[in-house]
């Protein structure tokens, strides 16, 4: 989970283009809406192509959002909940 | 018809930058999207830059080195101020980025400029201006049209000041000249007509 | 402002008819026009519902003569232009300084979209007259030169706020004596890279949508187009042309709040309703009826319903989104809806708003949810938003 966190930090950054953080400047708890990192709703989509883009696990009600989004630990668990197997 | 005076512009074209006459930075080396950055670190100050599309960025920079001489906010109310630009190209820079996104999956963070009255959006939030605006495409930048409509917003009193001109991107090739039109004059000041527009639009 | 702009001629095309006597009747019966796509492939086919126009770009461009390489836009926008000049009744625009303004979102994308798959497989194979359309301004000159207009040609594009803002501009224009008449208005044309786009920000109903609903979804996209003939009080007279109604206000603001959503208590719609009533010397008493912007997705109806309850306080006149019988036409939106709009002063009716059946928790008034006549409609608002943030208002009345 430790890695996984790793890796997601990275992932958005890239994809959010937030250029003035580093991962290291998101911490593992933090809010990642309004205020902590401070994402809006058109970021809260590109997170639901993120998850679905590198791990395969699809967001179908955007409501849902502020749970799954709510921090990078988050997030995290929701896809260690809900990834598929690895296919071949 | 009344007269009225443009206090200010800046010109982004060929990587230089000039506002009110100076050139203020050159750079022939870095990519569009790295030239932008370099002109002035704005998201440093203001993060939501980084997510904008490259129209909305020169829109935005451009902006903010015009203002930083003479923001309207400081004597008209928010309602009281325009912006109405136009260009060629559209949003076409980003809608070929799109499209190429949905190849894959489509971005929702890339779908939402590809309208070109987007960078009016981002100006109108950084700056909080409200009042009127508009987005017209042409040609090229077309200073008869841009003066007649510009002058017909401040004669009828919907507006005190307009924010307007040519915000043209695409790819690596770029074309801006944006400028601020009051009724009155201002340290800077030439006047708002389609000859003195064309002299500066040419010279720079 | 010396003076005011005039509609004298109609003309509508969209999901619900070929024409503005087709579209009456559809409204009339509260038959909507939202069912599954049919004029493309698309992963989405039967996932989600759109607004199409039921005529094929086969049988468009035969009863216009014209070829079908136009673009769908194009051609469904000369159909709606030619039944606004015939219904205006003025035999020769151009004795006149004539103009057109037209608003499309799409332009040409309908058949780029498609040349870019082909080229995408092969270079060579991709036929370019597919791509020789596909600017926003290409189309208004096609339009332009369909009727051979030339004193002035103008496109805008700032989203679904395109075309009211065209008849904004139209009717500045013939106010300040630069034009005696302008066509203004809209059309855009239902793609792949729309559906694919407004998908991705997840505001499109996999249901019919139901605008001012608490419980609704979301959007269905739709395309068509709607333009009014503008002219000159010169014009009337002369012409001895009857006129529709006046446009007796408009205004456009900023919300200045974010790229594609509304300000929680829609400030930049209410600044827009207000000016607009402002400008035409008109109390909120006065509004007969409400055209709402009403997409139908969270966020709009919340916002545009909290600012018309500000701005009319406990007097909410009868309002409705027609979105719910055409669908979300875009760029075509202002136009459509401006023509019911002076439809309704004209013939006396007021539109419902298909399938409200729960009350919004934000506010206290309710759409329409039956069509009705002998209605005295003297003053009608016509509300478009558009993405960036740009709100319009339009007021039309009899005159």
């Amino acid at each position: 989970m430790e890695q996984l966190m790793q890796t997601l930090k990275v992932q958005i950054i890239e994809a959010l283009n937030l250029r003035h953080l580093k991962p290291e400047d998101i911490k593992d708890d933090e809010p990642l809406f309004v205020e902590g990192v401070g994402l809006d709703s058109i970021d809260a989509l590109e997170l639901i192509v993120l998850l679905q883009q590198h791990y395969g696990v699809k967001v179908e009600d955007p409501s849902q959002g502020p749970q799954i989004f709510r921090s990078v630990k988050s997030m995290a668990e929701y896809i260690e909940n809900n990834k598929k197997p690895q296919s071949a | 018809m009344m007269k009225y005076f443009v206090n200010g512009f800046c010109r982004i074209n060929n990587r230089k930058v000039t506002v009110n006459d100076i050139l203020i930075y050159e750079d022939h080396q870095s990519s569009f999207y790295d030239f932008l950055l370099k002109i002035y670190p704005l998201g440093e100050i203001y993060p939501k830059y980084y997510k904008m599309d490259n129209l909305s960025k020169a829109g935005v920079i451009a902006s903010e080195l015009l203002l930083q001489n003479e923001n309207p906010n400081q004597k008209y109310k928010p309602e009281d101020i325009a912006v109405v630009l136009s260009n060629h190209s559209s949003s076409l820079d980003t809608d070929l980025r799109y499209q190429k996104s949905t190849e894959k999956i489509p971005s929702p963070a890339l779908f939402v400029y590809t309208l070109p009255n987007i960078v009016i959006g981002e100006i109108c939030i950084r700056n909080k201006f409200k009042g009127e605006n508009a987005f017209f495409i042409h040609e090229a930048f077309n200073p008869e049209y841009m003066v007649k409509y510009v002058d017909l917003l401040l004669q009828n009193n919907q507006t005190e000041a307009c924010l307007s001109g040519w915000v043209e991107v695409l790819g690596e090739n770029h074309d801006v000249f944006l400028y601020l039109v009051e009724k009155k004059k201002s340290d800077y000041s030439f006047n708002h007509s389609m000859e003195d527009l064309l002299k500066k639009y040419n010279n720079y | 402002m010396k003076s005011k702009a005039y509609a004298a001629g109609l003309g509508v095309i969209s999901a619900i008819g070929k024409d503005l006597a087709e579209n009456l009747e559809a409204l009339k019966n509260h038959q909507a026009g939202i069912g599954p796509i049919t004029l493309f492939e698309s992963i989405h086919k039967n996932k989600l519902p759109v607004g199409e126009v039921k005529v094929t770009n086969e049988k468009l461009a035969s009863s216009l003569k014209l070829p079908t390489t136009l673009t769908r836009t194009a051609l469904l926008g000369i159909h709606a232009v030619k039944e606004a000049i015939q219904s205006s009744g003025i035999p020769e625009l151009r004795k006149w300084r004539c103009g057109i303004i037209s608003g499309t979102t799409v332009g040409g994308m309908d058949k780029s979209e498609q040349y870019y798959e082909t080229f995408m497989r092969n270079e060579d194979s991709a036929p370019l007259h597919q791509i020789k359309n596909h600017e926003c301004g290409k189309i208004t000159e096609l339009i332009a030169s369909h009727f051979q207009i030339q004193d002035f040609i103008s496109t805008i594009n700032t989203a679904c706020s395109s075309s009211a803002n065209s008849i904004m501009l139209g009717s500045k224009l013939i106010a300040n004596d630069q034009l005696d008449i302008v066509i203004a208005g809209g059309t855009d044309a239902l793609t792949r890279f729309t559906l694919n786009g407004f998908n991705s920000l997840m505001i499109l109903d996999s249901e019919p949508c139901r605008p001012f609903d608490e419980t609704r979804k979301g959007l269905n996209l739709g395309e068509g187009a709607g333009y009014i003939v503008l002219v000159s009080e010169k014009v009337l007279e002369q012409e001895k042309v009857r006129p529709l109604a006046i446009v007796s206000g408009y205004a456009n603001t900023n919300d200045a709040f974010h790229q594609t959503a509304s300000s929680p208590e829609g400030r930049g719609s209410f600044s827009a309703m207000k000016s607009a009533l402002e400008m035409a010397n008109l109390m909120p008493t006065d509004i007969d009826y409400i055209n709402l912007h009403g997409t139908g997705t969270q966020n709009n109806d919340s916002s545009e319903g909290i600012a018309v309850e500000r701005l009319f306080g406990e007097n909410v006149p009868k309002a409705s989104s027609t979105k719910s019988f055409t669908g979300h036409t875009l760029g075509a939106s202002g136009g459509i809806e401006a023509v019911y709009s002076i439809a309704s002063i004209q013939s006396k009716v007021v539109y419902p708003n298909l399938r409200f059946n729960h009350q919004m928790s934000e506010i206290k008034f309710a759409p329409l949810k039956s069509f009705q006549k002998g209605v005295e409609v003297n003053h009608v608002m016509s509300n478009s938003f558009g993405f960036g943030g740009n709100c319009s208002s339009l007021t039309f009345s009899s005159c």
